[in-house]
């Protein structure tokens, strides 16, 4: 969908991924709850716009907080971050992992349906209060219901475990895995480059060669996957503004230091099927299509991608999604370092879902800060050349197996 | 009977102790995972306790224990639910496990609860009087019952003669916490039945136990080592303090340092003896003492803290009791002097001790660091070589007590204690955690 007038993000904010990884992390000491991150990104971006006045209405993106935090009802968390937003709308928006980008296109619509012209589109999840065993049986929601008892004990890298399994068979085992090696060896060496990332403090001196050597072992964990293949358990939330071209004038910010949505696409399948071919995101892959289409662009136009790389293998999958390699043929693109943040299209340029983390309700939305911070030159160290004839960035946002996708293009206000 | 049949109807005697509680929880897990199996068959495992209040606690204790447990064996959990509609997640998958466990355990405090068993696990006190009253009653009522008793150091036919119960009873000798420790000594009398000791080592071994087999003497292989390599400790502290007119407490520090540092060991003498607990020390020595010729294994100054009231061993929770060494968060802080009966704190005389001692050379490894070496042998031996060509006094020191160590690992060997000298070490490798075994070519 292109929007039928000017969209704008800005004033995006991220607070510390925390899991396994970072120093400050501690499993045994009590550690800050939902309305910590709530109140941290909430509270950084109405500084940015200039107050809660200036903001119309709140969007809230989680998945599970009833049942990792005990806590439903989310809307009512907005006054909370600010008394200027009482007696104003919010909403909360679901859809698994994919919960961000659709608190992102929810933002949209209200703008483009002139319900708002200022929305904060904020996401977040703190799922450090369970041992991973129990949040495994969490995450499966994003599942569905039936198919839980024959799945496995984790079950959504079992998933992604026989997706990568049928991949080794079809298109060689040793090749894929080099590609997953360096998914992981760029996830690590972006995250190092923002402090906020969860794998900011990782000193391993050749993430690749860890990766590479490690062997899948079914008998410890999945059978096609390592736990280098896999994102981390995250407690984070990032937030933005969402804006027509008058919301922007109203909070006093420059279209320069904004990025204009050019198009955007949900996609979503049948959660109670079978992927037909297991080897492809065939979801992903028709939104960004659809997204691409209606902007007008091809993959040869994109500057940077921020891809949903829950798993390794979904990020080489990603890559053929987007056509920038053909099928079969990801893993060799991502070897070669055209991922990587001096590569072709460099993505996932402050970690990913694996280097910076995945605090699953908030992953789209802080998928969306990063491009918004490449696009205005705002990412600091982790700061990317952006071509001036390739001037537009990519969100891939997915819930589940492929089930809930929204893919955003941006590219810098003007 | 078979394997299965036996494992039907367990108890164990002492159920709520440090020992028995252990020794509880691996054997409802395993019976609970033959039950899952066997679904037509009813298993029972009796813990007998005379504390009512301790086995209110061993009930908590195992429920913790064995979400632990399940919690790590989830893939198969969920391979045995299989069939188990009503059971979907994780969560309930461990929480009926738990409670598979769970009503397979018996809680109670009458002896008779035993008289039906097939197989009893004896953890009471270490008093062979008990131990011989408790084994006569159960067999006046239970003739097919065999017993596995824990006993660290009562000889095994001792208590096979006096409760009658030839070949009917095997020491199988956990060491502490046994559902942490690998190491089970397995101490045969000459009348042991070869049934029993078959179905002793399939138990273990289905516990991913390592067995070593010790010959019947008192205090087996680890005690027998331990018991004679600590009192060769406090006989060394003493004779520093008077040869190089220093405090007790001074040289107690400086043994337990060279016993921890220069020997690489998880921890100093004096604080192993801590965390066994000097009442348990003292106590085992008087069982050993009776049934050996050649030595006298005891010690005055034992007895001197006992009656002081100092004794070591651990709280419930864990944490370690002051005894010959006082500790803060884990830190020893001050050593007791028992002619002041008063902790003296570690900084009064620390700086001097070390500088007695000397420096370590720089070859020197922690005990820790070598947890996950590859090269072990050639770091040790190049460390323990730089200790032997060293003149310092805490080198000279260590040697003394390296080669001290190797001579009771030796003589437990010509004693006929252990069969070989690999089980000497086996033992001290796995039960103690030592980095190498006390037999060893380092010093020589
Ligand atoms: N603690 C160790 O490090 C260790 C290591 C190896 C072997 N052992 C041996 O294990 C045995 C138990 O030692 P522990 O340290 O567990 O002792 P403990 O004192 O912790 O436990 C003994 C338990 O036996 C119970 N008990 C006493 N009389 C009883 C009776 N008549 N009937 C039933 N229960 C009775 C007590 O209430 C107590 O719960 C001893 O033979 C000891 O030598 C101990």
């Amino acid at each position: 969908m292109k929007p039928k007038k000017k969209i704008y993000m800005t004033a995006g904010y991220n607070t510390v991924s925390l899991g396994t990884g970072r120093k400050e992390f501690n499993p045994k000491k009590p550690r800050p709850g939902i309305e910590h991150y709530i109140k941290e990104a909430g509270q950084a971006v109405l500084e940015k716009v200039g107050g809660a006045k200036n903001v119309d209405e709140t969007v809230i993106s989680n998945f599970m907080a009833p049942r990792y935090n005990r806590q439903a009802n989310l809307p009512g968390f907005a006054p909370m971050i600010d008394e200027g937003l009482l007696w104003k709308p919010a909403v909360s928006v679901e859809g698994a992992c994919g919960s961000g980008g659709l608190g992102l296109t929810t933002s949209i619509r209200s703008v483009l349906a002139e319900t708002a012209d200022v929305v904060m589109a904020l996401g977040f999840e703190v799922q450090n209060t369970m041992k991973a065993v129990y949040g495994a049986d969490v995450l499966a929601g994003a599942g569905w219901y039936k198919v839980r008892k024959k799945g496995h004990a984790h079950f959504f890298p079992g998933q992604f475990s026989d997706r990568a399994g049928v991949y080794y068979e079809k298109y060689g085992y040793d090749r894929t895995r080099k590609g997953m090696a360096m998914w992981y060896h760029n996830a690590i060496i972006n995250a190092r480059k923002d402090p906020t990332a969860q794998e900011y403090h990782n000193t391993n001196p050749d993430p690749f060669a860890t990766a590479y050597k490690m062997q899948p072992n079914g008998k410890v964990f999945v059978d096609h996957l390592t736990v280098l293949d896999c994102s981390k358990v995250s407690d984070a939330a990032s937030a933005l503004v969402v804006t027509s071209e008058e919301g922007l004038k109203r909070i006093g910010v420059d279209k320069k230091d904004a990025v204009e949505v050019i198009s955007f696409a949900n996609v979503i399948r049948d959660i109670t099927k079978d992927p037909t071919d297991p080897t492809e995101l065939e979801t992903i892959r028709r939104a960004v299509q659809q997204a691409m289409a209606d902007a007008g662009i091809t993959a040869k136009d994109l500057a940077t991608v921020e891809t949903h790389d829950c798993f390794s293998i979904a990020g080489i999958m990603a890559v053929e999604a987007l056509g920038l390699a053909p099928k079969g043929e990801g893993a060799d693109y991502v070897a070669e370092g055209k991922t990587a943040a001096d590569g072709e299209v460099p993505m996932n340029t402050t970690g990913g879902l694996i280097g910076w983390g995945h605090p699953v309700g908030a992953t789209g939305v802080h998928q969306a800060v990063t491009i918004w911070q490449q696009l205005t030159g705002n990412a600091g160290d982790a700061q990317i050349n952006i071509p001036a004839d390739r001037p537009y960035g990519m969100t891939i946002n997915m819930g589940g197996d492929d089930v809930t996708v929204t893919c955003i293009i941006y590219k810098r206000g003007e | 009977m078979t394997y299965e049949e036996r494992l039907e109807n367990v108890a164990v005697l002492g159920a709520a102790g440090k020992m028995g509680s252990g020794i509880l929880l691996l054997t409802a897990v395993h019976m609970a995972d033959l039950q899952l199996q066997n679904k037509d068959k009813t298993y029972v495992l009796y813990a007998i306790d005379v504390s009512n209040k301790a086995l209110t606690g061993l009930m908590d204790y195992l429920r913790v224990q064995v979400r632990k447990i399940a919690e790590k064996k989830i893939n198969w959990l969920r391979a045995v639910y299989e069939d188990r509609e009503d059971l979907v997640e994780n969560g309930e998958m461990i929480d009926e496990y738990i409670f598979d466990v769970m009503k397979i355990v018996r809680p109670v405090d009458v002896m008779e609860a035993a008289y039906k068993a097939n197989l009893v696990f004896e953890a009471v006190n270490e008093n062979k009087d008990l131990k011989v009253k408790l084994f006569k009653q159960i067999k006046e009522h239970n003739d097919k019952v065999w017993f596995f008793t824990n006993t660290s150091s009562v000889p095994i036919h001792y208590l096979e003669e006096n409760a009658g119960v030839k070949g009917r009873i095997i020491g199988f000798h956990f060491y502490n916490p046994p559902a942490v420790q690998k190491l089970v000594e397995l101490i045969k009398t000459e009348n042991t039945d070869p049934e029993l000791e078959k179905f002793a080592l399939e138990y273990a071994k289905n516990l991913k136990k390592i067995i070593v087999p010790s010959n019947d003497f008192a205090g087996f292989i680890g005690n027998g080592h331990f018991m004679r390599d600590a009192l060769f400790g406090i006989n060394e502290a003493l004779a520093l303090a008077k040869e190089k007119g220093i405090s007790l407490p001074q040289a107690i520090y400086m043994i337990n340092k060279v016993t921890q540092d220069y020997l690489v060991r998880p921890m100093g003498i004096f604080q192993l003896m801590d965390y066994v607990g000097i009442d348990v020390m003292q106590f085992i020595m008087n069982v050993m003492n009776p049934y050996l010729e050649d030595e006298d294994l005891h010690s005055d100054l034992l007895d001197t803290m006992m009656e002081q009231g100092v004794k070591g061993g651990q709280y419930s929770s864990g944490a370690q009791k002051d005894g010959f060494l006082k500790y803060e968060k884990g830190k020893i802080t001050a050593v007791y002097d028992p002619d002041k009966k008063e902790y003296v704190p570690v900084s009064e005389f620390a700086e001097e001790a070390d500088k007695m001692l000397g420096e370590l050379p720089e070859s020197a490894v922690s005990w820790k660091s070598t947890l996950k070496m590859k090269n072990k042998d050639e770091v040790l031996s190049k460390f323990f070589n730089d200790i032997k060509n060293s003149d310092t006094l805490g080198a000279k020191l260590a040697v003394k007590y390296a080669k001290n160590s190797k001579a009771i690992g030796e003589k437990l060997v010509s004693d006929g204690v252990a069969n070989n000298a690999d089980d000497v070490n086996t033992v001290m490798l796995t039960g103690f955690f030592h980095a190498y075994g006390p037999i060893n070519n380092y010093f020589d």
